[in-house]
């Protein structure tokens, strides 16, 4: 190491120490750029939107049995490890959907269709974070990461790699896979699966067809080019529309029930059943009058609804 | 005519602001002012996010005419019955009567100047009330001050509802540009009068 007080009086050594600084602070401003730029990459494999969505789900499902919140490290706990394994499972359903993502012109500029990112570099990031996710879920309680892994294991397993390019049923594996979040935080709030808990998680699998089946009609083209068999091309779009319709009501339904059982104060109740009533109002409005418009228009106010009853759900 | 990024910060500004009175600003009323004024700000939350997610279309809809006179009606009923007693099952009557009539000449596409008729009377009645009431309370001691916010709102969303409703069945008095540029702000600033207005009596 050099010796900082002869600085300034020696210039040979102040000329080395001011050479070996640079070459550090050029290496620093090397490294940074390096990271934001595979931040900004990683971020769209982790459909950022929609995996704070299920997190959200999650925390409100911790919360409608343990709220108010004290015990942070749990709450730190759940929101990283669900997060983790969220992300993770979303990854590698990236990973191994390339192919269509690059025939879909929807999808076809992600980071790894566009060759941003190579196959491997993407298989092992998805497979580090679940690896971590699941096993930082296991740490907090066995039924909780048995809960965490059965959301993982539906997602990729059963939708993503065995029946997504078979049926377009698989959106019930799909939505399925999507309900775990908010069980998995219910589960790690009461200690055993309940009937609020599956009323919260078919809360959410109601939800995901508004969400998969808009997206279906939509991008009709794109799917059918990509050759993943959709409720539209399968069934048409009028059945489409009245089962995002249908689902939509009972999605407000199983949480209406749930809000009930939970004990949800009657002001928050209210606000509740004023948000269904707009739901019900779209819902009727995409069947008698069905447009693009009031279609995706369902489907962003059953998103905000979702958020909206979370928010109730964790702050009743 | 879109919706600009501004105009949606102030729906959501609306909506959030709705969505408090109802579901912590109208505890300790009886059970009908609590669901008249549910209905009432459940009808400017529903609007507003409506408006957010769909644009400014979504005021072409022939249910606009019915949501318009929703909003104010169900606000005079709450504040009739909390106040005037005697007047309570006449003023809901009138109320229930008049809303179905604006339903019926609105879809069932009788005369439009029958309509226009019915719905000036029945948009005129709840205006009145909701301006006047709460002035007269503030006048005989039986609410605070703030109670005369409610009265500027009803002042407000009168005028508005009467605008709009003109505008949809197609005898304009302001043009649809200027209204619908002026919309989301007055939409929150009625809001916001309404709210104050209710926690301040």
């Amino acid at each position: 190491m050099y010796n900082l007080e002869n600085f300034g009086k020696n210039p040979r050594l102040t000329e080395s120490i001011l050479a070996t600084l640079e070459d550090q602070m050029n290496r620093s401003a090397r490294w940074l750029p390096k990271l934001k730029h595979k931040v900004r990459l990683y971020l769209p494999l982790i459909k950022s939107l929609q995996t704070f969505l299920l997190l959200a789900t999650g925390l409100a499902g911790y919360m409608s049995a343990r709220c108010p919140i004290f015990h942070l490290p749990t709450l730190l706990g759940l929101s990283g490890s669900l997060f983790l394994a969220i992300s993770g499972s979303t990854v590698l359903n990236m990973w191994w959907d390339r192919d269509i993502d690059a025939k879909m012109g929807r999808t076809q500029k992600r980071p790894l269709p566009s060759g941003e990112l190579s196959s491997q570099e993407t298989f092992r990031l998805g497979l580090v974070l679940s690896v971590i996710g699941l096993g930082w879920s296991a740490l907090l309680s066995p039924l909780y990461a048995l809960v965490v892994f059965a959301g993982w294991f539906f997602d990729v397993v059963v939708y993503t790699i065995w029946l997504k390019r078979r049926t377009c049923w698989s959106i019930v594996w799909g939505g399925i896979a999507g309900g775990m979040p908010i069980l998995a935080g219910r589960v790690l709030g009461v200690g055993s699966i309940d009937l609020i808990g599956i009323l919260l998680t078919l809360s959410v699998l109601f939800w995901i067809p508004t969400h998969i089946l808009t997206f279906a009609m939509r991008f009709y083209s794109d799917y059918q080019h990509a050759g993943v068999p959709t409720f539209p091309s399968c069934y048409g779009f009028p059945v489409t529309r009245a089962t995002i319709a249908a689902s939509s009501v009972l999605a407000a339904f199983a949480i209406g029930t749930a809000s009930i059982l939970i004990g949800v104060q009657w002001g928050f109740l209210r606000l509740l059943v004023v948000l269904s009533s707009g739901l019900l109002l779209l819902a009727i409005g995409s069947l008698i009058r069905p447009n693009e418009r009031v279609n995706f228009g369902l489907f962003k106010y059953a998103s905000l609804y979702m958020l909206a009853s979370m928010i109730l759900l964790s702050i009743q | 005519m879109k919706v600009s990024a501004l105009d949606r910060w102030l729906f959501l500004a609306t909506a959030v602001i709705a969505s408090y009175q109802i579901a912590i600003g109208i505890e300790g009323l009886g059970e009908v002012p609590i669901l008249a004024y549910t209905i009432g700000f459940g009808a400017l939350l529903v609007a507003g996010l409506l408006i957010l997610i769909l644009g400014f279309e979504v005021l072409q809809s022939p249910i606009v005419v019915v949501v318009a006179t929703i909003i104010p009606l169900s606000l005079a009923c709450g504040m009739v019955w909390e106040y005037l007693a005697p007047w309570r099952v006449w003023y809901v009557s009138a109320a229930t009567l008049g809303f179905i009539a604006v339903g019926v000449t609105r879809f069932a596409r009788l005369s439009r100047r029958v309509a226009i008729l019915i719905l000036a009377l029945v948009h005129g009645m709840a205006g009145l009330t909701i301006f006047l009431l709460p002035l007269s309370m503030v006048a005989t001691q039986r609410a605070g001050l703030g109670f005369g916010l409610v009265s500027l709102g009803g002042a407000l969303i009168g005028g508005m509802g009467l605008l709009l409703s003109f505008l949809r069945m197609g005898a304009p008095i302001l043009n649809q540009e200027k209204l619908l540029k002026a919309f989301p702000l007055l939409f929150l600033v009625i809001t916001v009068t309404y709210v104050l207005g209710f926690n301040w009596r």
